[in-house]
């Protein structure tokens, strides 16, 4: 039976929700599945991971190498730990991108990116130009790493058995890069990628504040994460990690209400695989509309308080 | 130091691809080509290096067919001092592409590369990562503020939930993301000076790669087409609406 090793997306305490949704992707090529948590006192993320149904075998490698998931470090454990595993796969979140084509590199093997179906153990689905198209493709390296749209995948959930923990050893250190510093939101809110209800808003809030004045309270009553279009972070009302489209983040939510979006298809890239798509917008030609479930045409700063009232 | 900026003609961002109705890819006849964006990113962040006094030349790479040199002019016209044209009718895939870039890098010996994070046409996001691999290089992905200080690059990260920093060892390699800068337009003076700009031209041969691809494509389809649903009246409706699809 070929083996498969998946990599943990963590920040040590917990998985995030990539982790689970990749699983789902991984146990779909069939085969024996351990799951690599690299990081530093990651056990608790690592007792999690042991609990996911399907999983085989969990590998921790614990050490302040891989605090803080640099590239260089992450790729050199997995190409060591390589051997035995015909596929490696990752979720296709920062740190699957970053790390992986790395690892493919080492290995001379050519990456399949971000696929949203597995046909075969070999063959995938991945969206091409911004979504506009779906290639299938076969890879034909002996070995395979693949990393995985969230988005197109459920989580895998907790099953009954608990998976052995195995520490591996750590990689010897390349001190190509280091770690300064991060500054990371906080946020009650549910993760953009995992939430059951997105709501985004666009360059129409004209500002910062009104994008949390008029966002914010809808947010707050639906549970929903809040997101944006490219317009709205280029133009500071909203952080570059809220950003849904081609080259941000990528969401399929059961509802998305995109407020003041014009629907670029770089944005639709990002959100059109939403269960229900709801477009509130003046400009009723906006392209938005096109792909939108249910449209209101009318002045947001209107619409939003009655929404967050009618709620 | 020199910096190595690869860029790629790609379909411009604007136009909606259309697929071919055979299954066998994406028609490309009379359709508008242009830089991939992330690369004009790049481009335009080499030049901010070079005029703060951080590097002393700017050469772009492009590997690709017919036309390719018109991109490469394209950078040429934003200030690039001059380029390589590696001339290939394949479609290298990114690990081909970062092992022609490796034996460019061999030859031009820049102290940084800096490439767009992924290209908009098959939006892979793997060359720059793959060519740090080959070359042993550090490497600063998505970058959204570049700072050298001596043999040290200071770069801050777009990460899921925020932004991290980190100092990377040169030579390094960056790749960039949306927010580093905002591209300049090549004045028409420069557009003239960069038709004498000299592109020098390759094969992946005369390198000693490899470019035939490790994927088959199978298939290229379109994707489910979504239907424009209704428009209601208001928020009353809208609300209404939503609970009977029972996503509220």
């Amino acid at each position: 039976m070929s083996a498969i090793l998946l990599l943990a997306d963590h920040d040590n305490r917990t998985l995030k929700d990539g982790t689970a949704r990749a699983l789902t992707a991984a146990l779909a090529l069939g085969g024996d599945l351990h799951i690599l948590v690299a990081g530093k006192d990651c056990g608790p993320a690592a007792a999690q991971a042991a609990r996911l149904a399907g999983v085989s075998e969990v590998l921790v490698a614990d050490s302040d190498d891989y605090a803080h998931h640099l590239a260089e470090p992450l790729a050199a454990l997995l190409v060591a730990l390589s051997g035995p595993y015909e596929t490696i796969v990752a979720p296709a979140t920062a740190l699957g991108k970053n790390v992986m084509p790395r690892v493919a590199a080492l290995l001379d093997v050519m990456q399949v990116s971000d696929i949203i179906k597995v046909v075969s153990p070999d063959t995938f689905e991945r969206p091409i130009y911004a979504g506009n198209a779906i290639q299938t493709v076969q890879a034909t390296d002996v070995k395979k790493i693949v990393t995985v749209r969230p988005a197109a995948f459920k989580a895998t959930p907790a099953g009954s058995a608990v998976a052995p923990i195995e520490p591996v050893p750590s990689s010897p250190s390349s001190n190509l890069s280091t770690f300064v510093g991060a500054e990371l939101a906080r946020s009650e809110r549910p993760e953009l990628t995992a939430a059951r209800i997105v709501i985004s808003g666009g360059r129409a809030f004209q500002s910062a504040e009104n994008f949390r004045k008029y966002l914010e309270p809808i947010a707050d009553k639906l549970g929903a994460a809040i997101g944006a279009s490219r317009a709205a972070v280029d133009a500071g009302y909203a952080p570059n990690d809220f950003q849904v489209g081609q080259t941000g983040k990528v969401v399929a939510p059961d509802l998305y209400i995109a407020c003041g979006i014009s629907g670029a298809i770089q944005h639709l890239a990002g959100m059109k695989d939403a269960k229900v798509i709801v477009a509130i917008n003046k400009d009723p030609e906006a392209p938005i509309f096109q792909v939108a479930d249910f449209g209101l045409v009318g002045d947001l700063f209107q619409i939003l308080p009655e929404l967050a009232k009618a709620l | 130091m020199k910096i190595l900026v690869p860029v790629k003609r790609v379909v411009d961002f604007n136009v909606k691809v259309r697929v071919k109705p055979d299954g066998s890819g994406i028609d490309l006849q009379n359709v508008k080509m242009a830089m991939n964006p992330f690369d004009e990113i790049a481009v335009e962040e080499a030049l901010r290096q070079k005029e703060a006094g951080k590097a002393s030349e700017v050469v772009l790479v492009s590997v690709g067919p017919a036309g390719t040199a018109e991109t490469i002019r394209t950078g040429l016209a934003m200030g690039a001092d001059r380029g390589i044209w590696v001339k290939t009718d394949a479609v290298p895939e990114p690990l081909a592409v970062a092992k022609v870039l490796k034996a460019i890098v061999a030859l031009e010996q820049p102290g940084l590369a800096i490439l767009g994070k992924q290209a908009i046409d098959d939006d892979a996001n793997q060359t720059g990562q793959m060519l740090s691999a080959l070359l042993g290089w550090s490497q600063g992905t998505f970058a959204s503020k570049l700072v050298i200080e001596g043999d040290k690059a200071l770069v801050t990260r777009e990460v899921d939930g925020g932004h991290e920093t980190i100092r990377l060892r040169m030579p390094a390699i960056v790749t960039t993301d949306l927010r580093l800068n905002e591209p300049r337009y090549a004045s028409l003076p420069n557009i003239m000076k960069a038709k004498k700009k000299p592109i020098d031209e390759k094969t992946p041969a005369d390198l000693g790669v490899d470019v035939s691809p490790r994927l088959k494509v199978l298939k290229t389809a379109e994707p489910g087409a979504r239907r424009g649903g209704v428009k209601v009246a208001s928020v009353g409706e809208l609300v209404g609406r939503l609970k009977e699809a029972g996503v509220i």
